[in-house]
């Protein structure tokens, strides 16, 4: 490669990655020179405006041409901005969590490691090739690794990371060993020539590969979005994090997990002719992943009923929500990326909001038991009121954007056909279940008498967070559309239709 | 906007003027929630003459749109009266003013809040009758849900917090179940409206299934036995004033919703389906009086009273001709009217004896002769005796089910005889029994008392008296419905 190339591509499509990496070196070396006693907080605004600065330039991005470049490695198309904004908008809101984090060091690892996480993330959105895609998941993997062990003298964290390391790893050679499955049926790592040697294959000796091949990659990728099987690291990971970087899993990495499944799956397998006539290679395994999302979703809710650790719980529900998230995946239709989009942008706020109350009391109590919230609303009633909120999104109550991203899901579930109905009623009723957990929370926060005589103030950054998730999802709630208009108007479905050769 | 827009959000004026005023001014607070929750009434009655007088109500608005051209699903905010949604609507307006008068004088502890939520129910209820749209419906529905937990969770009795979960996981588990048929719905058909999904052709399994489930979502809210386990509880639990709007309305979004969607969704199926309606009905008005007949607290022999009269309603629905569903509907509302009363002197009894147990309430015609005498007389009322609401809508009920179904019918009208039985027998053992009461201490009906009383017991002397009160506006809502099938 000589400067000529180079220079011919058009790197302006990187925009957003460049200005996140330079940040993130940036920060790095400022913290290998700065003083020790240069407080290492304000990192965390340079931080927030280095993802700032990216959100501008991927909305600038938007109707852009799809394009690739890197010897058709890194692809910019809707999908990798519609995608992007919401991982820039999900770290966004980690970062501001992360801003009234008071550690007993101060450590300035976090924000370049979180940038590094982000930057692996927004790769594998953009990702046309298993290499790249391998690439900015590794870089997303152990940046977050690091991330759960950043609390160096609380032994949780460190037993947590060591969980994370080892699950994690396990996980990507499951992945990696899927991936060389398809290189060795296809002789391209190029997601496209795949998709195009991969049709030849099916109903022929190879076919079972192809299946192989789907299947490690499948579970491997699972662990990502801490789905069955790989849902086992979840609550541990979750309780020995610090509360920023459990929301950056559940958020970021959880989205970006959705992300790259999306993009292998539908590239590879979207449009892939099926294991009998009329059906593509995605219906064949629909009953697979069917019955996966229906794993995840019941034992996700089910395990959250005896939880008392709040961590815990989040980590529980996320599994459960991972589950609902899984249905337009096994359900595909010109809805499926719509509903994936929506419900994580909407799980973000509910997430970071729960997280953030979660926080704020933890900071004040020094627990993490479901106590924390006992008479909350004699002691802070607008904490009480927005964690309401979050929780009743979470729990799905109409009036808020859970709810109507449940909808979406299940409306574009029941419209492909044949409609996958007994998913759907799981999904209802793993709903239903989830009440009582969630409902348990409000009882806390309402019914039960006060145990800390302590009145809470909130600092301001995680005052204006709070409100914004919570505002968020009234106002998505109530007018969903300021979101799937944006969508709609923005990514081209036919642009989407034609890259996941869902067209037919 | 709308007259219905405004009526369904109007307690929103309750609830911020409530946000704004600092809870420690319980006066205040008790004053702007009463007027507050006349402001509905005050439009419910615009809204009936407005609907009387011809004016067009119903507004339909493009609200959510899933999906992209072509596969664009669009959701509406459709708001429309039918006769009967109307007369619902305005008995939700009446109960919610009544239950916030009681509730001034019952609830002592965070009035503010108890307000609050008791106004959003009301956006809830006055919504779910509003409402043209499935959806719509559902989303209104839904938002009753939260409120009413923590209504009784908070403000309950002694396990309070039980019924608050079976409240809730009931209500949950049927509204889980609407919910897959709405969406099937909407995946069919396009479209959530109502004259929509009535318009359109839909299989004849597929409308059996939608039928069933439908049964089953409305029959956790009627509530139908077995189904019926969560509403004792919260008649017993929940604080009085809130009972009152619970068996008072909550309660008719079941009958509502089957006579609504059931039949005005799946004339035919229905068909098929209305001899086992008949029989659950039968169930339930046995059943429930059977019950009722040997409970000894007062609270849990009206809860019993409120299943047994809901069979009656199941039988209205299933005789499927004019005289039975204008029987149904006519017990929708008087029985919101009786029970909503019989609740309010249970307030009253409680708040004063402290005790609602029969064998401790014994001789009230002496210390309490007031409150004896209207206990009397809505016991008179709910057992159907001629001139008090009651009366007709077993008369029409019967009267409809007798012609589809004697064999049912006959056997139903035990069910009557029962009634009287344990009706007239609990009253007795109150009013007349062995005197328990000590005679001074203990009060009668007095002051504020009088206007939930009198406003009650009049409406159902006047739907007693004068039905066409009443069958003015529910007569194009049986039509309607009688047209639809075919009779």
């Amino acid at each position: 490669m000589d400067m000529e190339t180079l220079l011919a591509y058009d790197w302006g499509i990187m925009a957003p990655e460049f200005t996140i990496i330079i940040v993130a070196t940036l920060l790095s070396l400022m913290d290998l020179f700065l003083p020790n006693h240069f407080p290492r907080k304000w990192f965390s605004a340079f931080a927030a405006m280095a993802v700032l600065l990216a959100f501008v330039f991927t909305i600038g991005q938007l109707g852009q041409e799809a394009n690739m470049i890197l010897y058709d490695t890194y692809r910019l198309d809707l999908f990798a901005t519609s995608f992007k904004l919401l991982l820039l908008i999900g770290a966004g809101l980690v970062l501001s969590l992360a801003a009234s984090y008071q550690r007993k060091q101060d450590q300035g690892e976090f924000y370049y490691l979180l940038l590094t996480a982000l930057l692996g993330a927004m790769m594998m959105a953009s990702s046309a090739d298993l290499i790249t895609l391998f690439v900015g998941l590794e870089l997303l993997s152990i940046a977050s690794y690091i991330l759960v062990g950043l609390d160096k003298h609380a032994l949780k964290s460190n037993e947590s990371a060591m969980k994370y390391v080892i699950n994690g790893g396990i996980s990507t050679a499951i992945t990696l060993f899927g991936f060389s499955y398809l290189y060795g049926l296809t002789g391209s790592t190029q997601l496209t020539t795949i998709s195009e040697i991969l049709p030849s294959l099916i109903r022929t000796p190879a076919q079972g590969l192809v299946i192989m091949a789907f299947i490690m990659t499948f579970v491997g990728l699972a662990f990502k979005i801490s789905t069955v099987p790989f849902h086992m690291w979840t609550p541990d990971v979750y309780e020995g994090a610090p509360i920023p970087v459990t929301a950056f899993l559940s958020i970021v990495s959880k989205a970006a997990g959705f992300i790259i499944i999306l993009r292998v799956f539908l590239t590879l397998f979207g449009a892939l002719e099926g294991l009998s006539l009329n059906e593509t290679f995605m219906q064949s395994m629909s009953l697979w992943i069917g019955v996966l999302a229906a794993i995840t979703m019941v034992l996700g809710n089910i395990l959250a009923l005896r939880q008392h650790n709040m961590k815990r719980l989040f980590a529980y529900s996320s599994v459960a929500h991972a589950g609902y998230l899984l249905v337009p995946l096994v359900a595909l239709s010109t809805l499926t990326l719509e509903n994936i989009w929506f419900y994580l942008l909407v799980y973000m706020f509910m997430t970071a909001g729960g997280l953030a109350v979660i926080f704020v009391l933890y900071e004040k109590h020094g627990t993490l038991d479901l106590e924390m919230f006992t008479g909350l609303y004699k002691r802070s009633p607008a904490l009480a009121i927005l964690m309401t909120i979050f929780l009743l999104s979470l729990a799905g109550i109409p009036g808020t954007a859970g709810f109507i991203g449940k909808l979406n899901i299940i409306l574009g579930a029941l419209s492909t056909d044949p409609a996958p109905i007994i998913l759907v009623s799981i999904m209802i009723a793993a709903t239903v279940l989830s009440y009582v957990f969630y409902f348990g929370i409000l009882v806390q926060i309402y019914f039960r008498s006060n145990p800390f005589p302590v009145t809470i103030k909130l600092p301001i950054v995680m005052k204006t967070t709070l409100w914004i998730c919570a505002i968020a999802i009234v106002g998505l709630g109530i007018f969903p559309n300021i979101a799937l208009d944006f969508y709609h108007h923005h990514v081209d479905l036919f642009q989407i239709t034609e890259m996941l050769w869902l067209s037919e | 906007m709308g007259w219905l827009t405004l009526l369904v959000f109007s307690p929103m004026v309750g609830i911020l003027l409530l946000i704004l005023v600092p809870s420690t001014q319980d006066k205040l607070q008790k004053r702007i929630a009463v007027s507050c929750s006349i402001l509905p009434l005050l439009l419910a009655l615009i809204v009936y003459q407005q609907f009387h007088s011809g004016a067009n109500l119903s507004l339909s608005i493009p609200w959510i749109s899933f999906g992209q051209y072509p596969f664009l699903y669009t959701i509406e905010y459709d708001l429309g009266v039918s006769g009967f949604s109307l007369v619902l609507i305005i008995l939700t307006a009446v109960l919610m003013v009544v239950s916030m008068v009681t509730a001034t004088m019952q609830i002592d502890k965070a009035w503010k809040q108890y307000a609050l939520l008791t106004l959003l129910l009301e956006i809830g209820i006055l919504g779910v009758f509003a409402s043209q749209n499935l959806i719509l419906f559902f989303i209104f529905f839904e938002l009753t849900l939260v409120p009413m937990f923590l209504l009784i969770g908070r403000w309950g009795g002694f396990e309070k917090e039980r019924a608050a979960y079976s409240y809730l996981l009931y209500n949950g588990v049927g509204s889980a179940i609407l919910l897959i048929v709405m969406v099937v719905l909407f995946a069919n058909v396009g479209s959530t409206n109502y004259e929509a999904i009535a318009n359109a052709s839909l299989s004849e399994e597929l409308s059996m299934g939608l039928l069933i489930a439908l049964l089953l979502a409305f029959g956790v809210k009627l509530p139908i036995v077995p189904l019926h386990t969560w509403m004792v509880r919260v008649h017993v639990q929940a604080p009085p004033a809130l009972v009152m709007i619970h068996a008072g309305v909550l309660l008719k979004i079941g009958a509502y919703g089957l006579m609504q969607f059931g039949i005005g969704f799946f004339p035919a199926a229905f068909q098929d389906v209305a001899p086992l309606l008949a029989i659950l009905g039968l169930v339930n008005l046995l059943y429930g009086a059977c019950i009722a007949f040997v409970q000894k607290e007062l609270r849990s022999i009206f809860a019993y009273s409120s299943i047994s009269h809901m069979g009656i309603v199941l039988l209205g629905i299933a005789a499927m001709n004019e005289a039975g569903l204008q029987g149904a509907m006519f017990q929708t509302v008087s029985h919101g009217l009786i029970a909503a009363l019989v609740f309010f002197l249970i307030g009253v009894l409680k708040a004063k004896t402290d005790t609602t147990h029969m064998r401790r309430l014994g001789g009230l015609s002496r210390t309490m002769p007031v409150t004896a005498g209207v206990l009397l007389a809505v016991g008179l009322a709910s057992l159907g005796l001629p001139g008090m609401s009651g009366f007709v809508s077993e008369f029409m009920t019967f009267l409809g089910i007798f012609e589809s179904m004697p064999v049912i019918a006959a056997i139903g009208t035990i069910g009557i005889i029962l009634t009287a039985a344990y009706i007239l027998r609990a009253i007795m053992d109150i009013t007349f029994g062995k005197e328990v009461l000590p005679q001074d201490g203990v009060m009668d009906l007095q002051g504020k008392e009088w206007i939930p009383v009198s406003i009650m017991l009049g409406l159902i002397v006047l739907i007693g008296v004068f039905p066409t009160s009443l069958t003015h506006s529910i007569q194009t809502s049986v039509e309607a419905i009688v047209l639809r099938i075919g009779g």
